[in-house]
């Protein structure tokens, strides 16, 4: 079934996506069995990380290039699965967010029982602040990111959406939806929202 | 000691040019590749050859329940041929009826042979930091260093390896866990970094070739060989995913997937990374 499906989609898909080697026609099937294989000391609590929801399988499927049609559901799902502060207020504790945005702990293998709460990882992809210089590229550079948008309500609401859940403006991104997956708490998604769009911020300095 | 020389030049930089943090960046990565460049000149300033030259000698030795050695292991050019079998690997073994790569395949032959149990084996196969390479990795990083200086000239064109690099694109563009991540996530685009470290693109072929071959390497960073399966496994570390087994079809189809994709690159095992 599910191949037959693939294929379809591969056809309707093009060439969209294409890397350097074919695209394959794979049996998803296949892929998923063979994952849940891969690990066999994972705790029972740890085998949903092995499944894939809607989102996941079309971005695979699409190899993160989808097709408008695909892209346009990805949105509006995603878009649906953003919750916010119950009292409304977007912007926390920027000095915690650079705390934050600097700690890639949490979530690893490696990383329980918990000793200290989950971090954003921002640098590993994204240049923040001038003063730390280690800072990755597979995001594009946030400097000034608040003060290019002239701080405005609308430019916080939607960064707050986009730490929430980046797919639902970017389909297919590469930067973990870490609301929705709880990666990140609401409280600490207002303090990297008040990282990039606090006029006080480093970022913005 | 050149090369710590070299790595504290590198930090000095970064501190002089915290104004200029691209220059900064710049600066570290011509240090670095000044590093490699060293090592490079001078071949036997590269401490994974110690491992390379142990793995030798464990291949050479009986060991295991059968007490033999694996001088018969048949690496796929034949029983006991080491030179240029690495080359010719993943491919597809017909006395297992798996594609295979060379650390699933020495697995298989300690099993076989030697008479190790297979889940003895799979068990704890990589050292913790600072600690040397395991038996087993350094056994692959002697194998490995004997098609140093060949090309990548695993064909991968019979239809169980043709299956096998299909399902490793796949699993390469598989997105799961927590966060998302994919192989693709970090290694389908060129010139980007995490914090400082460079990535390299592995879905195209210029940079696989430059980079699939390097494996085994000793890292600078943990002291220690990594082996490919040991790369992989590090990768869904990072990825919170669990621990992904050496062996598994997963690794076997990355790794042949990495292996197509390098073809015709040259092969500089063990290599030398940060």
């Amino acid at each position: 079934m599910s191949l037959i499906r693939n294929v379809a989609i591969l056809l309707i898909a093009g060439t969209i996506g294409a890397s350097a080697q074919q695209k394959p026609v794979v049996d998803t099937v296949k892929i998923d069995t063979a994952i849940a294989a891969a690990f066999p000391t994972a705790p029972a609590d740890w085998k949903a990380r092995f499944d894939q929801d809607e989102t996941m399988k079309a971005c695979s499927l699409h190899e993160n290039s989808p097709p408008k049609a695909v892209a346009e559901t990805i949105a509006t799902r995603e878009k649906a699965r953003i919750e916010y502060p119950a009292d409304g207020k977007l912007l926390g504790d920027w000095a915690s967010g650079e705390k934050l945005a600097q700690s890639g702990y949490g979530l690893r293998f490696t990383d329980y029982p918990a000793r200290q709460v989950n971090g954003g990882n921002c640098y590993a992809c994204h240049q923040l602040t001038k003063a730390e210089v280690s800072y990755g590229t597979i995001g594009p550079s946030l400097l000034n990111y608040g003060k290019i948008r002239n701080f405005s309500e609308a430019d916080t609401k939607a960064a707050y959406e986009k730490i929430y859940n980046a797919q639902a403006a970017y389909p297919c991104s590469n930067m973990p939806r870490f609301g929705t997956n709880k990666v990140l708490t609401i409280d600490q998604i207002k303090d990297l929202v008040a990282l990039v769009m606090s006029p006080d911020s480093p970022v913005n300095k | 000691m050149q090369g710590r020389r070299i790595i504290l030049a590198a930090v000095c930089c970064l501190l002089v040019a915290v104004a200029q943090p691209t220059q900064a960046q710049d600066d570290t990565e011509r240090a670095i590749e000044k590093y490699r460049q060293m090592l490079k000149e001078d071949p036997w300033s590269n401490p994974g050859l110690l491992d390379a030259d142990r793995g030798e000698g464990l291949l050479k030795t009986a060991a295991g329940p059968n007490n033999v050695s694996l001088e018969k292991c048949d690496l796929g050019k034949g029983a006991g041929v080491v030179d240029g079998a690495f080359a010719e690997l993943p491919r597809f073994f017909a006395d297992a009826g798996r594609v295979m790569d060379l650390e699933t395949r020495l697995i298989w032959c300690m099993e076989t042979l030697q008479g190790f149990k297979h889940a003895d084996l799979v068990k704890k196969p990589y050292p913790a930091g600072g600690q040397p390479v395991k038996d087993l990795g350094a056994i692959a990083t002697y194998v490995a260093s004997k098609s140093n200086g060949m090309t990548f000239a695993a064909k991968l064109d019979q239809p169980q390896e043709k299956a096998v690099v299909d399902t490793g694109h796949a699993i390469f563009f598989r997105r799961q866990g927590p966060h998302d991540f994919s192989c693709a996530t970090c290694h389908n685009d060129s010139g980007k970094r995490i914090r400082l470290q460079g990535l390299p693109y592995l879905a195209g072929p210029k940079e696989a070739k430059e980079i699939v071959g390097q494996w085994p390497a000793y890292r600078v960073s943990t002291t220690q060989v990594m082996t490919m399966q040991h790369r992989l496994y590090d990768c869904y570390w990072q990825m919170r995913m669990p621990e992904l087994e050496i062996g598994s079809d997963v690794s076997v189809a990355l790794i042949a997937y990495l292996v197509k994709s390098a073809e015709g690159g040259e092969i500089a095992a063990p290599g030398l990374k940060r």
